[in-house]
Formats: C-alpha cells, sequence, structure tokens
C-alpha cells in the first residue's frame, strides 16, 4: 500500500457541464428553495467530520482539537500532569462524538496518533497512518461495490489531517518533510504551526516564509491544493491564504480568563494574557475559520472526489479493471467507534 | 595584629589569587539538545558576548543526511581584570534526523578524547603547559514543548552522566506558564531520579553562612532544572520604560533578568559567578580521575575489575562496565615493560629458590623465602 506515493495522482473524469441556455424567468417559480430543502435534509442526516490530529507529544494537538470544537472531544484530560506513557509504537486511536448547534448534528471523530515522532528511531513512523487511512478508503469501497449496499455508506475517511510543527523558528525538520512528501498525496494537510506563543511577530514571519519555501521546493501540495481550485474566485481566496496565511501559527487553550470585562479563552503568564481568539496574538480564528466555517465541506468533497477516487482507481486497476469483490482477508476493522 | 605573633600565611589565599588572575582561566562548556531551543540565543545572553553571529541554520533537507558534528568556538572574555578564556563545545545536528539512533556516541566519544588528551600530557615528559581542553560543564537543554524528558534525553544523560558535569535546563520558558513550569520541572525531576541519571549537584554553602544566605541557597536549588528564556536584545517595554533584555510579544514583555519570569539568573550566577571553579575540580578530581583509573585498569589487568579503589568514586553506578579504550601508546609500553621486568625477576628468584634447595642437604627443610 505505500507505493502510492511517486505516481502521478490520475485525473477522475469529470463530467462536462451541460450546455445551458439562458432563459429569463418570467414570474417567480421558487427554484431557489433548493437551498432550504437540502438545509432542512441535512439538518435531519447530519453530517459526519472526521479529523486527524499528527504531531510530536506535548505540541498541544489535544487541547487545539478541544478548543477548535469548544468541548471535550478529544481524549485529554483537564490537568497539566499528563500521566501516560509515550507508546514504543504509533497508535491510532479515534474518538467520536456528536455535537450540535443551531439544530444541525455533526458527528465528530478525532483520530489522535501519539507515538508519533517521540522515538530515538523514527524510521518509517508514518506508515501505521497511511496505513489506517487507506484502511478507510477501503471500507468505504467495499460498501460502495456491495450488491446490496446501504442507503448511506458510513464515511470514516480521514477528511482533514491537522500536522503540528514544532515552534523551532529555524525551518521544517527532516520528520516533518518526510511526513508530508509520503502523505500530502492520500489524505488532506493541513500544517499548523503548534504552541506559538513563542514567537515574537517577526521570528513568526520569518519562520513561516521558510516553511512555506521548504514545502514548495520539496513539492509538498498542503490543503487546499492548487490543482483542486475550481474556478478564478477560488484561486484568488485560496491563493491568499496559501501564501499569506498558512501554515496558521496557533495556540490553544481550555482555560479561561478574564480580559478587559470579558471571559476569553487563554494562557495567563506573568507578562501577560495571551488571548486565543484574538487575532493579534495568534491565529487560531483564522484556522477555526478556515477548517469549520468556509472550507469543512470542501475538505470532505476533495477527500471524497479526489483522494478517495485515486485510491478507488488504483485498486480497481490492480484488479485488472474489475471491482474488488472478497477483498484481502483484513478485517473490517471494529477499531472504529 | 600582634607582630610577634602574626606569621603571614593569611596572606595566601591573595597570593593565590593574584597568580590565577595572572593565569588567567579557562572554562569549556558544551551545550547539547536539539536544534530550535534556543541554545545559542542564551549562550550570547549568559555572557553577553555575540558568539553566534550570523549563523547560517540548514533547511531540513539538508539536514535530512547531515550528521552529527562538534563545533569548537573560543572567546577571551575580560572582566573586572580577569581573564577567561571560554571555549564553547556545541553539537549541531543532534536529534535532527529522522534515526537518531546512538547519535549521541560521537559526543561521548569527543569527551573521552579530551580525557585521553590529557592523560596523555599528564604522563608525558614536558607538564609545563598542558592544555586543559576537558569539557567542563556540558548544558543539556529540554524541550518545554515535550511532557518531560523524551527517549532522545535520557539516552543522551544516561551515556553523559559519568563522563561531565551535565546541568539540565529547559529552553524557551517562555512557552509555559507558571504552573505548567512547576509540573515539567517535577516531572522531569522524578525521571531523572528514576533512570538513575546523576546530574550536577551543586554543592552545600559552607555551615557559618547566615539563615538568609542559606535559605535563598536552597530556595534556588529548589529551581532545578532552571527554566530560561534567553534574549539578544535589549528592549523598551512600554510599561516599564526602562531598557531590559527581553522578547516583545503582543501581550506583554518576557523579561529574561526578572527572576518572576525565568530563572536565567540563577543559572547564571549558579553556572558562573558562583561554581566555575568548582566545575572545573570536579570534572578533574571526579571524572577525569575516574576515566584515568578506568583506563589504566583495563590495560594493566585486562578483565579484572578493582573494586576498591572504584569505591573511592561515590558517584558511580556499582554496576558500570568500563568502555573499550583506545590503547595509549606511552603508558601501554611502559606498563608492558614494567610486567617483563617484573617476570624476568620472578623466574630469577625461582632459579635462585630452586638452587638453593639443591645445595641443602637434602632431608633438611628449607625455609621458605
Amino acid at each position: 500500500m505505500s507505493e502510492l506515493v511517486p505516481e502521478p495522482r490520475p485525473k477522475p473524469a469529470v463530467p462536462m457541464k451541460p450546455v445551458s441556455i439562458n432563459s429569463n424567468l418570467l414570474g417567480y417559480v421558487g427554484i431557489d428553495t433548493i437551498i432550504e430543502q437540502m438545509r432542512k435534509k441535512t439538518m435531519k442526516t447530519g453530517f459526519d467530520f472526521n479529523i486527524m490530529v499528527v504531531g510530536q507529544s506535548g505540541l498541544g494537538k489535544s487541547t487545539l482539537v478541544n478548543t477548535l470544537f469548544k468541548s471535550q472531544v478529544s481524549r485529554k484530560a483537564a490537568s497539566w500532569n499528563r500521566e501516560e506513557k509515550i507508546p514504543k509504537t504509533v497508535e491510532i486511536k479515534a474518538i467520536g462524538h456528536v455535537i450540535e448547534e443551531g439544530g444541525v448534528k455533526m458527528k465528530l471523530t478525532v483520530i489522535d496518533t501519539p507515538g508519533f515522532g517521540d522515538q530515538i528511531n523514527n524510521e518509517n513512523c508514518w506508515e501505521p497512518i497511511e496505513k489506517y487511512i487507506n484502511e478507510q478508503y477501503e471500507k468505504f469501497l467495499k460498501e460502495e461495490v456491495n450488491i446490496a449496499r446501504k442507503k448511506r455508506i458510513p464515511d470514516t475517511r480521514v477528511h482533514c489531517c491537522l500536522y503540528f510543527i514544532s515552534p523551532t523558528g529555524h525551518s521544517l525538520r527532516p520528520l516533518d518533510l518526510e511526513f508530508m512528501k509520503h502523505l500530502s498525496k492520500v489524505v488532506n494537510i493541513i500544517p499548523v504551526i503548534a504552541k506559538a506563543d513563542t514567537m515574537t511577530l517577526e521570528e513568526k514571519s520569518e519562520f513561516k516564509q521558510r516553511v512555506r519555501k521548504e514545502l514548495e521546493v520539496n513539492g509538498i501540495e498542503f490543503y487546499p491544493q492548487k490543482e483542486f481550485d475550481e474556478d478564478l474566485e477560488d484561486k484568488t481566496e485560496n491563493d491568499k491564504i496559501r501564501q499569506e496565511s498558512m501554515p496558521f501559527a496557533v495556540v490553544g487553550s481550555d482555560k479561561e480568563y478574564q480580559v478587559n470585562g470579558k471571559r476569553v479563552l487563554g494562557r495567563k503568564t506573568p507578562w501577560g494574557i495571551i488571548e486565543v481568539e484574538n487575532l493579534n496574538h495568534c491565529e487560531f480564528a483564522l484556522l477555526r475559520d478556515f477548517v469549520i466555517r468556509t472550507h469543512l465541506q470542501d475538505l470532505k468533497e476533495v477527500t471524497h472526489n479526489i483522494h478517495y477516487e485515486t485510491y478507488r482507481a488504483k485498486r480497481l486497476n490492480d484488479n485488472g479493471g474489475l471491482p474488488p469483490v472478497s477483498v484481502d482477508t483484513e478485517e473490517s476493522h471494529d477499531s472504529n467507534p | 595584629m600582634q607582630d610577634k605573633e602574626y606569621v603571614g600565611f593569611s596572606a595566601l589565599p591573595s597570593q593565590l589569587h593574584r597568580k590565577s588572575v595572572k593565569k588567567g582561566f579557562d572554562f569549556t562548556l558544551m551545550v547539547a539538545g536539539e536544534s530550535g531551543l534556543g541554545k545559542s540565543t542564551l549562550i550570547n545572553s549568559l555572557f553577553l558576548t555575540n558568539l553566534y553571529e550570523d549563523r547560517q541554520v540548514p533547511e531540513a533537507s539538508a539536514r535530512l543526511t547531515r550528521t552529527l558534528t562538534i563545533e569548537r568556538r573560543s572567546v577571551e572574555i575580560e572582566e573586572g581584570g580577569i581573564k577567561v578564556k571560554l571555549t564553547l563545545v556545541d553539537t549541531p545536528g543532534f536529534g535532527d534526523a529522522v534515526d537518531c539512533s546512538d547519535c549521541w556516541l560521537p559526543v561521548v566519544r569527543f569527551i573521552e578524547e579530551q580525557f585521553e588528551q590529557y592523560l596523555r600530557d599528564e604522563s608525558g615528559l614536558n607538564r609545563k603547559n598542558i592544555q586543559d581542553s576537558r569539557v567542563h560543564c556540558c548544558l543539556y537543554f529540554i524541550s518545554p514543548f515535550g511532557r518531560g524528558l523524551r527517549p532522545l534525553d535520557v539516552a543522551f544523560l544516561r551515556a553523559m552522566h559519568e563522563k561531565v558535569n551535565i546541568i539540565p535546563v529547559i529552553g524557551k520558558a517562555d512557552a509555559l506558564m507558571p504552573k505548567e513550569t512547576q509540573a515539567l520541572k517535577q516531572k522531569i525531576r522524578d525521571q531523572l531520579k528514576e533512570e538513575e541519571i546523576n546530574i550536577y549537584q551543586f554543592p552545600e554553602c559552607d555551615s557559618d553562612e547566615d539563615e538568609e544566605f542559606k535559605r535563598q541557597d536552597a530556595e534556588m536549588k529548589e529551581r532545578i532544572p532552571f527554566a530560561v528564556v534567553g534574549s539578544s536584545e535589549v528592549v523598551r517595554d512600554g510599561g516599564t520604560s526602562r531598557p531590559v533584555r527581553g522578547r516583545c510579544y503582543s501581550w506583554g514583555t518576557v523579561e529574561v533578568e526578572n527572576p518572576h519570569h525565568c530563572d536565567f539568573l540563577n543559572l547564571r550566577r549558579m553556572l558562573v559567578q558562583t561554581h566555575l571553579q568548582d566545575l572545573k575540580e570536579v570534572t578533574h578530581d571526579l571524572l577525569y580521575e575516574g576515566y584515568r583509573a578506568r583506563c589504566l585498569q583495563s590495560l594493566a589487568r585486562p578483565g579484572a575489575r578493582d573494586r576498591t579503589s572504584r569505591s573511592k568514586l561515590s558517584r558511580q553506578s556499582a554496576t558500570e562496565i568500563p568502555l573499550p579504550m583506545l590503547p595509549l601508546a606511552e603508558t601501554e609500553k611502559l606498563i608492558r615493560e614494567k610486567d617483563e621486568e617484573l617476570r624476568r625477576m620472578q623466574e630469577m628468584l625461582e632459579k635462585m629458590q630452586a638452587q638453593m634447595q639443591q645445595s641443602q642437604a637434602p632431608g633438611e627443610q628449607s625455609d621458605s623465602l
């Protein structure tokens, strides 16, 4: 499964847009209510979102996810002194929660990868992660090719992978490059600079520039990938994000403090209070808006239309163009909640 | 002062002082830890010099195949008429690679090479100008982002703790809130104990110091490992308006020399102001002697282990096995020659004994010699 990397991505066939004749409506028809109908349906069914976090231990991954979704969705206990031992190999731990907001139900699964990058020898420590991601594609594929298939296939595919970069201030570490090189073709990777409260404004901006350049030089395409910008509007919006904002330098917190009469999420130090949602302090709000408020659906679509299709095409090719009937006897994993 | 009873050797300390001032002072400090923990900035802050001007930090792709290197930099600092030749040993590349197995071995080898060199010089004919290049202290930087010592930290410390004075510090400590700092320090202390790693012990203060001093000293020792922040810039914080060495953030300014912000002052005081000499002495009297003893024993009697002389070295663990050392040419030759002599003498003795037995009348008991 780990040979997926060097091939150029096969372009999935996209049907031509139907030729449309612009006709003027003579009265109100009501086509625009489709939006409302879709909204109602979505609210009834709810939707799945699976987010994976990868990075060395102690970079604040769990805290950040909890801050993103404003609830204890990650496995961290709210204490400063986590007693857990670093596992000897990379483990994959998926925890699901149903969160609700404004009548919309989301089944959120957070996939943690403890042990990544923590050993003395981290050779190939991304392999268990790549394996997990491909297993979810495989699961989905199996369901899809079933004769009697479910109305709504449960989606356990990883829609977004947050990769945590250590704020060294120098450049990316060799392990960062290796991971992103291998995985950026398989899943949407969003690099973030963790614990960014150790960098001053100049250090932050220099570091971001250097990281962007290194990613470019190494041919690593993080989400939003340039090749999938659908139109000019997308391109300009995403260009700005790609070239200026990313990687987002974030700070996470699950503690509130009083600042100017308001309760804010932050970190209190003897020299000041760092406000997580203050754009002058860190870019958490940008990350949150990006992942949740503007690109959530797109993350899912790119996963389904691009990454999954790539996997599917390769599997069918390997199988001589036939759908896999009884696939390798890897049991459908009950590792998922 | 009654002239009759005054001999004058109370002037000895000031004589020593004058001599050492004239001679100048050598100190070799090693700095180790993974990159990006603020090591260079801290050194610049500690010694108020720019030892790391014009640094070029290589990019990640260059670091993929880079092996660990040992770099040495010297600078002469003068303060109050005292000249210090400070040599800094740096270990760029440590902890960088994807596979860091055994990456501490070159560092251990380096330290032993300095001991080897000193041993050779000491056993040589001209001992007037021995250059002491031994490493007197190793500042080991621990990441504030981890949850205590990482496997690599433990491996390095275990390989080095019997060979050099280790002072662990937490770098970039402004990443932590006060409670987090406390928890991290405690975790590190627990781990050091669990892994039986012996860090440098700041000596007890003299019993004739006053209570206040003792209390301060004890308080300072509680803060180990020191959580430090370094800065090569002097900033003018809007609030305080006086220029301070620090780091300016949008939410406030960290002052390097403010004891409520970090332990920089403690480190500077304990390392530079009060314990430089002790570090040198421990290096010579304990660590170097340990190396020397192991080395000579393994040459004189390969395989055997002399327990009595090792028990004097209180800091060593009883189960330590001496690493195989490269034989030192002259000392080995000397020892071999002595062995040869001994053997020849023994042979002669045996011959003489046999002759005496023969010459004695049979039946008489010969006295044992």
